[in-house]
């Protein structure tokens, strides 16, 4: 089973992007989003876990501890704010949406307003 | 196009990504393999740098330009957001009643603000020895002040969050970041190389440019999420838009601040 934690990263992903297609509600698109995305931390991590590892800080473990990959984990931190970053724009546009147009249902919003 | 259609639109699709995905897997290096090239290169170079936390190490030295991109997102996202969230013309500011507020809440704000300030300066200070760093830090400060909104009200939180000067640190502390990397053009290396003392491995004073990137990126996150947060509470207790003063609130609003907070 040494594919499977990649598979798990996958099938976050799509259960996502479901949740994205079905949605009728803004913030619960928005959610979705986040959770899709989240799948790219779970295949970062997978791909850097080394057998026996531990986390890659040598402040108080000798040189020589065998550690997980850093680079991926770097990569994930960078993802985590991006991430955060865009839920954040993302939320302050669906207020603006129940603000100019009433409604926050994807599908309702179909014309075009200046 | 219908529901129905694009919900199979999507399961035809979402089959397709699965197969080849999968057929992908099983192309990747096995799970917990030992052999990591890039990470034992990245370990590598930390201990050349004497930086005791790798992460640090890779993201404010070995991939410093890249998170000066990674920087400049979060600086555009919080612009983009204020820019979204601003006062409209047919909208006006109420000042929002405090509410009551229980006393073991309230205690427990009392108690956690100093703990949680502090937990978060430590957070970024040790970025260069132990988890943490600016980015993590600064969202610890950042929450951490809106403890006051919890354990009192609203007025409380204005009180110590001085919103305008704050402004002004997010875009300095961004601004420092970048003039950070000119350092090392003028000691004749290239753009944002570490070429400040490198100290004793282990050290608070350790790593070269790492803690001091790591300090300008705190001040900025810090400041950008209190400034983000502060846009989002601004839109769910003092702007009052025409529908709502109908005595409607729009629910999108409390649910949208409620995930910020």
């Amino acid at each position: 089973m040494s594919v499977f934690p990649y598979l798990v990263a996958g099938w976050i992903l799509l259960i996502g992007l479901y949740g994205m297609v079905r949605s009728r509600d803004a913030i619960h698109t928005i959610g979705c989003l986040a959770v899709a995305q989240s799948s790219t931390y779970v295949l970062l991590l997978a791909v850097g876990y080394r057998r026996g590892g531990t986390s890659p800080y040598f402040s108080d473990t000798p040189k020589s501890t065998t550690v997980v990959d850093p680079v991926v984990q770097a990569l994930a931190l960078t993802d985590v704010v991006v991430g955060a970053t865009v839920t954040a724009l993302l939320l302050a546009l669906a207020i603006q949406l129940r603000k100019r147009h009433g409604t926050i249902d994807p599908d309702s919003l179909t014309g075009l307003k200046g | 196009m219908s529901r129905r259609l694009r919900t199979c639109l999507f399961l035809a699709a979402a089959v397709v990504l699965a197969a080849f995905y999968a057929a992908a897997c099983t192309g990747l290096p096995h799970f917990a393999g030992l052999v990591h090239p890039y990470g034992t290169r990245a370990v590598a170079a930390a201990f050349r740098q004497r930086t005791a936390n790798v992460i640090s190490s890779i993201n404010f030295d070995q991939r410093a330009f890249d998170t000066l991109g990674e920087e400049s997102i979060l600086f555009a996202a919080v612009l983009g957001a204020i820019v979204l969230l601003r006062r409209a013309r047919d909208e006006r500011e109420a000042a929002p009643a405090p509410g009551r507020v229980m006393p073991s809440t309230r205690l427990f704000g009392t108690v956690m603000l100093p703990i949680t300030l502090l937990t978060g300066f430590y957070i970024v200070a040790h970025g260069q020895l132990s988890p943490g760093g600016g980015f993590q830090g600064g969202v610890i400060l950042a929450t951490g002040l809106h403890l006051a909104y919890i354990a009192a009200d609203y007025r409380a939180l204005e009180r110590i969050r001085p919103l305008a000067s704050l402004d002004v640190a997010d875009a300095l502390a961004a601004g420092a970041f970048a003039a950070l990397g000119f350092v090392g053009i003028a000691k004749g290396a290239a753009y944002l190389q570490n070429v400040l003392p490198l100290g004793t491995f282990g050290q608070l004073s350790s790593g070269g440019l790492v803690p001091v990137i790591n300090a300008a990126v705190g001040v900025e996150v810090g400041s950008g999420i209190v400034v983000l947060i502060a846009h989002f509470i601004d839109q769910a207790v003092e702007i009052e838009s025409p529908s709502t003063q109908d005595g409607q609130r729009p629910d999108d609003a409390s649910g949208a601040d409620g995930g910020n907070r």
